[in-house]
């Protein structure tokens, strides 16, 4: 699905990923997943905010990849580091030290609080569907001086209860994160594939406060699994640039190429190999 | 400190009912070892790993454990291990027993473990449902400051099991890239078995680097692509067509089982197993 602006045609996912790169400011030590996460904090590098320190959980500090990582632990990532650090160091000095401005985090599913689930739908026992888990996530949404939440909006995504809470945001809200000693700040924006929501000040309850163009307050209620608070005004989110939508593209191209690289070399090294291999 | 073959070394270490971890966080993971793990047929194995990847997806569909220690259980940037979710979905092809961490939680684990500590602390797990699915994770209070801190057992494997990009004739080890929590499981192990890209006459390391000197070490295999489709820096890339590729094989039962059966077993060691790779491709 594409929608059309004046100046450009663009997908909501798109359009997502452009409004996270957006939040990221000149300079901010930024803690990444891969994915959409990895995708926004690397356009936000490539426009806008060239000084970000991108940090991966696999212990490289300072990357800056030329291609999107497929997984947390591409050479592509190390090669382009400041310092490669033990994965004990990242979590301990650097992460539960207070060191990271913004955690990026994606989520299966998402409640009214911003806490989230990454880890079974259905019972833990017997779930029906085994999700892969927690990962670096509860203690990057412990950590974190702020968390930006980025996934799809939709019924089965925004539940009114959590099948399993991996990872903290404001609790049962009213202040519950604060009281309890948890030292970030937690959720303060949640970016969808429809709009932006934030925590209301008091309740702490995700707000809409905005929405992308062509995108009406009604379809983003029907995509949301308990009655939505929205805020008395809705902005409406620029749509992508010219420029952005160049430098997103042509990072998702290189990707591409690159991973279609990693296909044709499996096919050789295997062979290459077997010549040296002294059994 | 012995040099062996992969067959000999996997035969002589590594028992039926053991605690073994192959660690490797992302870059490193021993496959070849894993497979050595397979062809004999180990069973009732205890894995423990940060992230289970396609090796642990291999042995657990394989049938090869009865219980996982882990972190992360995707296959990474592609979606789900689906041999480890039919096993803890499904109980196929045995049941599993899960004690599921976060990485912090387990990174002080293997810490705790390598320092020879009986449990290790972060400040963790707060508001999560995690300590109500495993009761290994615990808490205490600061004896000097009684603030709450998170405790998760040590984890000290019978068996740990690494790559690495080389050894020197002494068996000294160096590993050099993203080196995730290997120097902590290596230390923390009863016995610490290697393969290595390649066996060389001085390691050249530069200062820093991670050498784990030949008296921890308990024995050697020199294995080239050992890590593959994981990589090892300096030698070769990851594969992630591989990963990507993986997603259809292991979604089903029976062509999982054909594809362990065809590339695994029927390939005596790794480089068997690289060409029988290549054949198909």
């Amino acid at each position: 699905m594409s929608i059309h602006s004046s100046a450009n045609t663009y997908t909501p996912d798109e359009m997502m990923t452009i409004a996270a790169a957006r939040l990221i400011w000149p300079g901010c030590v930024c803690f990444v997943g891969i994915g959409v996460p990895s995708a926004a904090a690397n356009l936000a590098r490539l426009t806008h905010a060239p000084d970000i320190v991108l940090i991966y959980e696999s212990g490289g500090i300072g990357t800056h990849p030329r291609v999107l990582p497929l997984s947390i632990g591409d050479g592509e990532l190390a090669e382009t580091a400041t310092a490669v650090v033990s994965l004990p160091e990242i979590f301990s000095y650097w992460l539960q030290a207070g060191r990271i401005d913004v955690g990026f985090l994606g989520a299966a599913q998402i409640d009214r609080f911003g806490n989230l689930n990454t880890t079974v739908i259905g019972g833990y026992s017997k779930p029906k569907t085994r999700l892969p888990g927690a990962g670096g996530a509860p203690e990057i949404a412990l950590h974190a001086k702020q968390i930006f939440v980025v996934l799809k909006q939709s019924p089965r995504s925004f539940v009114g209860k959590l099948d399993f809470c991996t990872s903290a945001g404001f609790l049962n809200g009213n202040g519950e994160r604060a009281q309890r000693g948890l030292p970030g700040a937690g959720p303060q924006v949640v970016i969808t594939d429809m709009g932006i929501l934030k925590p209301a000040t008091r309740s702490q309850e995700l707000t809409l406060v905005a929405r992308y163009e062509n995108v009406s307050v009604e379809r983003i209620r029907a995509a949301t699994g308990w009655p939505l608070a929205v805020a008395d005004t809705i902005d409406v989110v620029a749509a992508p640039t010219a420029e952005e939508l160049r430098v997103l593209r042509d990072l998702h191209k290189r990707t591409a190429i690159a991973h279609a690289g990693d296909a044709r070399r499996s096919r050789k090294i295997p062979r290459a190999a077997a010549g040296q291999v002294n059994v | 400190m012995q040099f062996g073959s992969l067959q000999e070394v996997i035969h002589q270490y590594i028992h039926n009912g053991q605690s073994v971890a192959l660690e490797g966080f992302t870059h490193l993971i021993p496959f070849a070892a894993g497979h050595e793990i397979l062809r004999q047929k180990k069973h009732d194995l205890h894995l423990i790993r940060m992230t289970p990847d396609l090796i642990y997806d291999q042995l657990i569909g394989a049938g090869c454990a009865r219980a996982l220690t882990f972190s992360w259980g995707g296959n990474p940037g592609v979606g789900s291990l689906h041999r480890l979710r039919d096993a803890v979905e499904n109980d196929w092809p045995r049941p599993l027993r899960i004690h599921e961490h976060s990485h912090a939680g387990m990174a002080a684990a293997y810490t705790a473990g390598a320092a020879r500590l009986p449990f290790g602390m972060l400040r963790g797990y707060v508001g999560t449902d995690l300590p109500g699915v495993n009761p290994q994770v615990r808490e205490l209070r600061c004896p000097y400051t009684n603030t709450a801190i998170a405790t998760v057992p040590a984890i000290n494997p019978d068996v740990t099991v690494l790559h690495a990009q080389a050894a020197d004739r002494q068996g000294n080890i160096l590993i050099r890239g993203i080196v995730g929590a290997q120097k902590e499981a290596a230390l923390a192990a009863s016995t610490l078995i290697v393969t290595v890209e390649e066996i060389v006459e001085s390691l050249a390391a530069p200062m820093n680097a991670i050498v784990l000197p030949h008296w921890v070490v308990t024995a050697i295999a020199e294995v080239p692509m050992g890590a593959y489709p994981s990589y090892a820096h300096g030698y070769y890339a990851r594969d992630n067509a591989f990963y990507r590729a993986w997603d259809e094989i292991a979604r089903d039962r029976e062509q999982f089982t054909e594809w362990i059966t065809r590339h695994v077993l029927c390939s005596h060691n790794h480089s068997e197993f690289l060409d029988s790779l290549a054949e198909a491709a």
